[in-house]
């Protein structure tokens, strides 16, 4: 399975646009690409409207991520999940720590 | 040449010379013998070449000189194989320790799963637990108390295989510090949070579904941190509700709560905990519905409760050509009619 992730600076603030399937494969390619942003000190949301799947290793990456940022002075936000991923992270009660913008999805 | 070297040369020169004078399929035979003999004595594919060399002008008046200086170059190609065959007999061995200390590892596994029978009057209990591969990041739990109440627990650890499994134990010793209050779901899930926080991998996470059955007041109490929803069956009604309760998978956040839910437990009532590995099981490249895995169990409700988990796992084990993706945990508890 393919996944990919096209990073874009907007306002002061990096978006990453991930398409694919986040699981046990792509797991490590997400986080070689996310964990540094979210280390750093800008803002990051992270747009997974082209995603449809993630596995248990998937979510792991994105905790990771949501650690490392709260140790920097960034925030992290995803967006455009779609029903089935929404869920997943609603199952784990991810969604009570981590920044869900239910709405809009970020403009490419 | 030692006594080995001249035993291999007058085999190898019997062979030849009664191979040579009548083409026999015995002499043939002859040679696989002495094939399963060069790899016993540890005889390279090089060494081999030149016996045949030395044996074959011995018994041949005079060769042609190309003959003879073609094996020079037989001889070469002979060693660089040799050279690769010898590493990868290494590698075997060492695959073939590894393998045992894994399965070492796995019994060892084992060994952390309660095993006794569960023998309530009230009670029909049954569980199945298999892991994709040698070992599991699946664990599961039940216990009796003093007072006849029964903790029940199925917790998943993300990812599989070694790493996986060696969370698991973490969730093993955790619990057996916690045996006076094992009973209150909320307060397990409480402390085992702080424990796998402090000792887990920022990016790995456990999820743990905790049940308490108390038969004085036949209510079943529960909470789950960020597991995946087992299934409540109410008899009276023929129907199954999903078991969710609210909270953050283990090992995120070091100060969390549960909340704890409960319910009462008529006769003929069940309650049912799963892993995901149950509900990822993809039937023909599909993942399977939950409703699918309720039809299974419906179908069975006349069976007891260690029948239906084991007939279930059976069926989607068959259904995914013998090879689970995942590991694969059913329990249920119902309480007797």
């Amino acid at each position: 399975m393919n996944l990919d992730i096209d990073v874009q600076e907007k306002k002061g603030k990096n978006v990453a646009f991930v398409e694919g399937e986040v699981d046990v494969y792509t797991a490590t390619k997400l986080k070689e690409t996310i964990q540094p942003l979210a280390e750093g000190e800008h803002d990051l949301v992270i747009d997974l409207s082209g995603v449809d799947y993630i596995d248990s290793t998937g979510l792991g990456i994105f905790i990771g991520a949501l650690k490392a940022s709260e140790k920097s002075e960034g925030s992290m936000t995803l967006t455009g999940l779609n029903d089935r991923v929404r869920r997943l992270f609603e199952i784990t009660g991810l969604h009570e720590v981590i920044d869900i913008d239910a709405a809009k999805r970020e403009e490419a | 040449m030692d006594d080995m070297q001249v035993s291999m040369y007058q085999l190898y020169k019997n062979m030849l010379t009664s191979y040579l004078q009548n083409k026999s399929e015995h002499a043939l035979y002859h040679a696989q013998q002495f094939s399963k003999q060069m790899m016993e004595q540890d005889m390279s594919p090089e060494e081999t070449v030149s016996l045949h060399l030395s044996v074959f002008q011995d018994i041949a008046d005079e060769l042609p000189e190309e003959v003879t200086d073609s094996f020079d170059l037989l001889l070469e190609v002979m060693i660089g194989y040799g050279l690769a065959y010898r590493e990868h007999q290494s590698l075997r061995d060492r695959q073939q320790e590894l393998e045992s200390e894994l399965n070492v590892a796995a019994q060892m596994q084992r060994t952390l799963l309660p095993d006794a029978g569960i023998n309530l009057d009230e009670v029909d209990f049954g569980v199945v637990s298999v892991p994709a591969g040698k070992m599991s990041g699946d664990y599961y739990h039940y216990d009796l108390d003093d007072e006849g109440n029964l903790a029940i627990a199925v917790a998943d650890v993300i990812g599989k295989g070694v790493p996986a499994a060696m969370s698991m134990s973490m969730i093993k010793y955790a619990m057996d510090t916690l045996t006076d209050k094992q009973m209150q779901p909320g307060y397990v899930l409480e402390s085992l949070n702080r424990v796998v926080e402090r000792n887990i991998d920022d990016d790995m996470f456990i999820t743990m579904m905790y049940g308490v059955y108390h038969p004085k007041n036949s209510h079943f109490y529960f909470a789950s941190a960020g597991h995946e929803p087992g299934f409540f069956y109410q008899s009276a009604g023929d129907t199954f509700t999903d078991l969710e309760g609210r909270g953050l998978v283990l090992g995120v956040s070091p100060r969390m709560t549960y909340k704890e839910y409960d319910f009462p437990l008529e006769d003929g009532d069940m309650v049912v905990f799963l892993s995901d590995g149950v509900t990822e099981s993809r039937v023909d490249g599909e993942f399977i519905e939950r409703d699918q895995i309720t039809n299974m169990i419906r179908e069975r409700l006349d069976l007891p409760a260690q029948e239906i988990v084991d007939e279930i796992y059976q069926q989607l084990e068959k259904a995914q050509e013998f090879q689970l993706r995942d590991d694969f945990t059913l329990m249920i508890l119902r309480r007797k009619v």
